[in-house]
């Protein structure tokens, strides 16, 4: 429960952070204000400002709204086409149908979402959309192969068979007794690929294929400090801190919510 | 003993798959190249080109050919070695990537072998102390280690060891003409960053996979003979608990090959991974297209070998399949 709690809180505040940035920021990003540039952390800028002057905690609050949005649009395509491709290969077990999927599966996998993104970049250029893409694609094995996985063990139980006798059709035993089994999984393997998203998506940003200048996000902020990191460490030390406090807030929500929806776990606990 | 039928029916289903998946993977590859609007050969010779020397050199690099008889011509020409020529610097792609490669391929191995040494011996130590402060020290440590951005990760090295330190230097490679230790010495710090994520996720593996041998009957039996806790580890459970573990192992090679393509934007070291990057900004195709494939290919046949091996050390496995 405690990891829940923290994880929650920590993921709470940067998905705050960015809804909040639609309406208000410290300063605005778009603005550049060289007098002020390269200022270390102060009252004024807490996080400092970087060689255009622009206020590098505002910059991080619109940098959490491109970082969650990517992230949680490629879980959604994830999840969207991964989890009823799963659904058919289970209910379909054997078949030509379920061979195919998983094979296709087998070759997505051997593209890492960096390789995907590169290919994608090459031909379309980069963009925070091919970003979303290239990391969605990705996803989309993985939900398969957990959808399929555990809802071959769903189709062995009685529930079933009762679905089966009383005449309903594959389909509808998995969309109506199927999935709901599997919301829990769903939902913490969604927290986990969710904070494998905003990984990805700043690694992408950072070498250049993720959102355009002159958005900004986590991982264009870091390459653009690299060159600065000796006399303006703050402007590396920030952005990095939001990533890896949003991906463990998002990894301890995941490890909680597992032990949370658990039965045994939590009868174990208690 | 085991029916051969069996064991040489697993090789050969294996082996088909493994054919299956390079093929329909050279094929997204190459239709994704195929869709990119323009013409190589005009975007070479710049606007002020003639239609005809535009013609000559669509010849001249066999653009001129059919879909078909060019995806013949680039992945039989792949199988043989031969990668085609870069548009940017009419190289062939195949020694441009075999310099890079001496840079990549041993960043991935150092990086890889330094994850394992971290890993064995701090996942053991954590699941010997199961509860313990060691074990929650661990388990804290690797879950931030997780949540750490390799690249991240390595500009702080380089702000610690190269800038304030000077131990290193901040990037860079001498080549390694210039010996094996000053090589060894550059592929440091990018070694270490690229470990750091792995190392936590494999100790966090090596732990649990412990922990669940550590819980079997013959443990117990083990125990009951009067051997120690640590006897009872050492001797029975490690070796067991290795299999979930080598199979982690095999498959981070492919994330450290990938992973290396950003981590040597870092360190400005010139492998795959810079020239994948030059490649794209110089629309220079026919290499983002070969490294790629390449890449890919490292992955499919390094998750193949791990299948192979993971069946040999397990043969219940086998039957499965």
């Amino acid at each position: 429960m405690r990891s829940l709690w923290i994880g929650g809180v920590l993921a709470a505040t940067f998905a705050f952070a960015a809804l909040l940035s639609f309406v208000w920021t410290p300063y605005d990003v778009t603005v550049l204000d060289i007098a002020a540039k390269l200022r270390p952390p102060s009252a004024a800028h807490w996080f400092g400002t970087d060689h255009f002057g622009r206020d590098v905690f505002s910059m991080i609050m619109v940098g959490a709204r491109v970082s969650i949005a990517v992230a949680l649009v490629a879980v959604g395509i994830g999840m969207g086409l991964g989890v009823p491709l799963g659904l058919a290969a289970a209910a379909l077990r054997g078949s030509a149908l379920d061979e195919t999927i998983m094979r296709g599966n087998d070759i997505v996998f051997a593209f890492p979402a960096l390789l995907i993104a590169i290919l994608i970049t090459a031909v379309f250029g980069p963009s925070a959309l091919n970003a979303i893409i290239a990391i969605g694609v990705f996803n989309i094995p993985v939900f398969a192969r957990l959808t399929r996985g555990a809802a071959l063990g769903l189709w062995q139980r009685d529930f079933i068979l009762a679905a089966r006798v009383a005449g309903k059709g594959r389909a509808r035993i998995s969309v109506e007794h199927i999935l709901p089994n599997l919301a829990n999984l769903l939902i913490v393997q969604g927290t986990i690929q969710f904070s494998l998203g905003i990984l990805a998506e700043a690694g992408l940003s950072y070498v250049g294929l993720g959102a355009q200048p002159p958005t900004p996000s986590w991982g264009r902020m870091l390459a653009e400090s690299q060159t600065m990191i000796s006399f303006a460490p703050w402007l590396a030390l920030f952005p990095g801190f939001a990533i890896v406090l949003t991906v463990l807030g998002l990894n301890l929500m995941g490890d909680g919510l597992r032990d949370f929806m658990d039965p045994r776990i939590r009868r174990a606990r208690a | 003993m085991e029916a051969p039928a069996e064991v040489i029916r697993f090789a050969l289903t294996r082996c088909l798959s493994l054919g299956v998946s390079l093929i329909v993977a050279s094929l997204v590859i190459f239709a994704a190249i195929e869709i990119v609007p323009g013409d190589p050969a005009a975007y070479m010779l710049g606007l002020s080109a003639s239609p005809e020397a535009v013609a000559a050199l669509r010849a001249q690099l066999g653009l001129d050919a059919g879909p078909v008889e060019r995806y013949f011509d680039w992945s039989l020409g792949m199988l043989r070695g031969n990668f085609g020529v870069s548009y940017t610097y009419r190289t062939p792609v195949a020694q441009m990537v075999g310099d890079r490669l001496w840079i990549s391929l041993p960043l991935a191995l150092y990086a890889l072998a330094l994850s394992t040494l971290i890993a064995f011996p701090v996942g053991v130590w954590a699941a010997a102390r199961r509860g313990g402060a060691v074990d929650v020290g661990v388990m804290g440590a690797t879950q931030l280690g997780v949540a750490v951005p390799n690249f991240w990760f390595a500009m702080l090295l380089v702000l610690v060891f190269a800038v304030n330190l000077r131990w290193f230097s901040a990037g860079g490679f001498p080549g390694w003409s210039a010996g094996f230790w000053p090589g060894i010495k550059a592929l440091t710090l990018p070694a270490i960053a690229l470990a750091l994520p792995q190392a936590s996720i494999l100790a966090r593996v090596m732990r649990s996979a412990l922990l669940d041998t550590l819980g079997e009957d013959y443990i117990r039996t083990a125990r009951a003979k009067g051997l120690s806790r640590g006897q009872a580890l050492r001797r029975h459970a490690l070796r067991n608990a290795l299999i979930p573990v080598l199979t982690i192992i095999g498959l981070q090679f492919s994330f450290l090959l990938a992973g290396a393509i950003i981590i040597e934007n870092v360190f400005f070291l010139p492998g795959l991974g810079r020239l994948v990057f030059q490649a794209i900004s110089q629309r220079d195709l026919i290499v983002v297209e070969s490294v790629v494939m390449l890449l890919v290919f490292a992955v499919i046949v390094v998750t193949f070998v791990v299948d192979l091996a993971y069946a040999a050390v397990d043969p219940r496995l086998r039957r499965r399949a």
